[in-house]
């Protein structure tokens, strides 16, 4: 926050111009690939890219991270905009930013934490098959001519193979080059049947207009866009929120992730209202703009602002874009984009990891709604979690023959997962005068860890034996819900003391 | 300031903070340091604060990501991170035994030398709790001889800590008098009792110095302001000049040969400032000797 202005703009111009430019080339296919995915017109894509980006610059909590238009978010809306058409789309898009903000004042982000990193490695790899596999229709539907697929692998191969060039390799992106050439090949060749951006649909022409999304403002709008606006916004913020911890990694800074989500629905508002559809925080172009230097906000802003100069300078250009450098460019970006060591981790992480991140990507796949998959990844993390923990308790028993008395020490957590454990850990047959319960050093989480030790407590009765428990207070403080170890220094200690 | 106070007794010794960086000022940053610690009879703190930021970036404009690209740029920046701060710590690791020699032969007790990984506004925010004074040289590492001389932190330091700031020229001369810039404010009579309650000034002529018109209200408020100190075993002189608050300033320090200027600071919001311009800013550019900023 300190001498933010020179520190979060100034303090990298040169890197950050740089890296802005390489930044707003590669973006330029990757908004048009998008649009095309959910459904729109270029257009809006590339307004939304240039408008989220600008926005964020300012607004945003991570200074060097780039947000526009994703195709995670492009995915979501497929069904909105085929049935409903552009207008719902860009209302949908407000209602995403509304709810980003107010998922930014409720300190949503905090959540973050529960989210493990087998799920964003399954996240990640799941967004990466899904840009892929969005590419297919482009190479397999019906009209595709032939020469898509030699123009695609010469594509690919102009990517990966120029940057291997000496000199020019590292100066010129590849991916740049590739859509150059490409361009020129197919406009020398005038083929047949190579399908071009201009067949996609409009080009941006002017600078972006304001506009009011022309829907009815009533509650049957708002129950079509709700369910859409929801997975967006909660979409939106799981991918920045995990793109800005790849940015704090990179760079060893921190951000400041309730700023981030209020940012991102500024950024969505700002580009509902400019024709844009909603976007977020991308994995690959922040890596991109880190790589090529990029460090500050001036980096987002200059990303931007140069896609829209380019777009309207270019714009006579554009069109003749053939769609197979954009596959080419895609497929780069899923390569790219997907976590190769979680394939080569699979041997050495334990079992639990690598089911919740197979599961990750497997229902995002087969939804095509990364919410899902997240849901289902946090879910089945938490539920291993509680069987590790489970496992954690220990009932020891001790005859004393002088009283007749049985004493069992419970020692470790006692909770729902192991309070089934923890009543067969007793021998209710066994016939004593006198039991005695020790759990002072136990934990008792939960009211079915109570609930296990009263079943226990009545079976003893019932065999006709005097049942004393021990130490219940201290092993029943965790049950309160705030059992503040945050807010006590000494309750850590305390907790693991007794 | 009756919180200061309590911090004192709660934390135990506070320390006199110099801060230490490669430019000609470090050596003077010493001196004055070892000045103020030896006369507050309190620890001295040699910190040097290793700002990252400064860094250049690696450039790689390709543009492309492929297989694992996430993972070899982690990489390589992990390990250009490594080498850069390893040198930066050694450097500082250096300046830091030069400066430590130097107080220890000007007689300070107790030294300390710190290094942080932060600019230096925020390595000095880190260390407030243990802090009593900041001394900072006016000449820093990245500021040029030519134009705006200050240090290009002082600013964002000034603005950020809670401390009084010491800021030093490069040569070192045993102070023998100062002056306060009194405006009369509540501010201003804070600043008045902060002086009253620190031994640095005791024995020293004090000049209260107020710039404005010479009405009865100001005379009051200077007389309340020389009753609160003189039973501090000062000695104060107090002066009503008008005219513009940076030249008359000036003008009077040189007309007594004033050696250390105290001043309060930035008391306006930083959009205000950077409409208007503020004295503590000008009073930065033209410094020559010592000055106190007092929050």
């Amino acid at each position: 926050m300190l001498g933010s202005i020179q520190t979060n703009w100034f303090s990298n111009i040169r890197g950050d111009l740089l890296a802005g430019i390489v930044v707003a080339l590669a973006l330029i296919p990757e908004a048009i690939a998008f649009s095309i995915i959910a459904g729109v017109d270029p257009k809006v894509g590339l307004y939304a890219s240039f408008c989220i980006a600008v926005v964020i610059a300012f607004v945003g909590g991570r200074p060097g991270m780039i947000s526009a238009a994703t195709g995670a978010m492009a995915l979501l809306m497929v069904t909105l905009v085929k049935e409903h058409g552009l207008e719902y789309l860009l209302a949908a898009t407000l209602l995403t930013g509304v709810l980003q903000i107010i998922a930014g004042y409720l300190k949503l982000g905090a959540l973050m934490r529960f989210v493990s990193r087998s799920v964003v490695t399954g996240f990640v790899n799941a967004l990466a098959i899904l840009i892929f596999m969005a590419q297919m229709p482009e190479l397999f539907h019906d009209a595709a001519s032939w020469h898509i697929y030699p123009l695609t692998a010469a594509g690919l191969g102009i990517i990966y193979l120029f940057p291997l060039i000496p000199v020019v390799g590292r100066i010129l992106p590849s991916p740049l080059i590739c859509i150059v050439v490409l361009t020129g090949v197919a406009m020398y060749l005038n083929i047949d049947g190579v399908r071009t951006v201009g067949d996609m649909g409009q080009l941006p022409d002017t600078l972006p207009i304001f506009l009011w999304p022309d829907v009815p403002l009533n509650l049957e709008t708002l129950m079509i866009i709700l369910p859409y606006s929801t997975a967006l916004a909660v979409v939106g913020l799981l991918e920045s929120m995990m793109t800005a911890t790849i940015v704090d990694d990179l760079t060893d800074t921190t951000s400041d992730r309730h700023r981030e989500c209020k940012g991102q629905g500024i950024a969505n508002i700002g580009s509902g209202l400019l024709g844009g559809m909603a976007g977020c925080a991308m994995i690959g172009q922040s890596i991109i703009n880190i790589k090529s230097g990029g460090r500050t906000r001036l980096s987002t802003l200059t990303a931007g602002v140069f896609l829209l100069i380019l777009v309207l300078v270019l714009d006579k250009w554009l069109v003749q874009i053939p769609m197979a450098a954009l596959v080419a460019v895609m497929i780069m970006v899923s390569i790219g984009t997907f976590s190769w060591d979680s394939i080569k981790n699979l041997k050495e992480h334990p079992l639990s990891t690598n089911i919740v991140m197979v599961v990750v990507v497997v229902v995002v796949v087969s939804t095509h709604n990364l919410a899902f998959g997240v849901l289902a990844g946090v879910l089945l993390a938490a539920l291993f979690f509680a069987n590790k923990v489970g496992h954690y308790m220990l009932v020891s028993a001790k005859y004393d023959e002088e009283t007749e008395t049985r004493t069992y020490t419970v020692v470790g957590q006692v909770f729902f997962s192991s309070s089934e454990k923890f009543i067969e850990s007793f021998d209710f047959k066994e016939a004593v005068e006198n039991v005695v319960i020790d759990v002072s050093r136990a934990h008792f989480w939960d009211i079915t860890a109570v609930a296990a030790l009263d079943k226990v407590v009545v079976k003893f009765r019932r065999e006709g034996a005097e049942v004393e428990v021990l130490g219940l207070n201290e092993a029943s403080a965790t049950i309160v819900d705030r059992f503040g170890v945050h807010d006590k220094p000494d309750a850590v200690e305390r907790l693991m003391a007794h | 300031m009756t919180i200061d106070k309590q911090d004192i007794k709660a934390q135990g010794p506070l320390n006199v903070v110099a801060c230490i960086d490669a430019s000609e000022s470090a050596l003077g940053v010493c001196d004055y340091a070892a000045w103020a610690s030896q006369r507050m009879q309190v620890p001295l703190t040699l910190l040097h604060a290793l700002d990252e930021e400064k860094y250049p970036a690696r450039t790689d404009m390709t543009g492309s990501i492929g297989l694992g690209s996430r993972e070899q740029l982690q990489e390589d920046l992990v390990n250009l991170d490594r080498e850069r701060s390893k040198l930066a710590l050694k450097h500082g690791h250096h300046l830091l035994d030069e400066a430590e020699k130097r107080v220890l032969a000007s007689g300070v007790g107790s030294v300390t030398k710190r290094q942080r990984h932060n600019n230096l506004a925020n390595s000095l925010v880190d260390l407030e709790p243990e802090s009593r004074l900041f001394v900072l040289g006016l000449q820093g590492e990245s500021s040029t001889a030519v134009g705006r001389h200050i240090g290009s932190q002082l600013e964002t330091v000034i603005r950020s800590v809670h401390r009084p700031v010491l800021l030093v020229p490069d040569e070192f001369s045993a102070p023998r008098s100062a002056m306060l810039a009194f405006d009369g404010s509540s501010t201003a009579f804070r600043s008045i009792e902060l002086l009253a309650g620190t031994p640095v000034f005791k024995g020293l002529p004090l000049h209260l110095v107020m710039v404005g018109a010479d009405t009865e209200e100001h005379r009051s408020q200077l007389k309340r302001a020389e009753a609160a100190l003189a039973p501090q075993g000062m000695q104060v002189q107090v002066a009503i000049r008008d005219g513009d608050v940076e030249q008359t300033l000036h003008a009077y320090q040189e007309e007594h040969n004033i050696d250390v200027l105290i001043m309060g600071a930035y008391g306006h919001s930083r959009i205000r400032q950077f409409l208007v311009g503020s004295t503590t800013t000008r009073m930065l550019e033209t410094a020559k000797k010592p000055l106190v900023i007092l929050r």
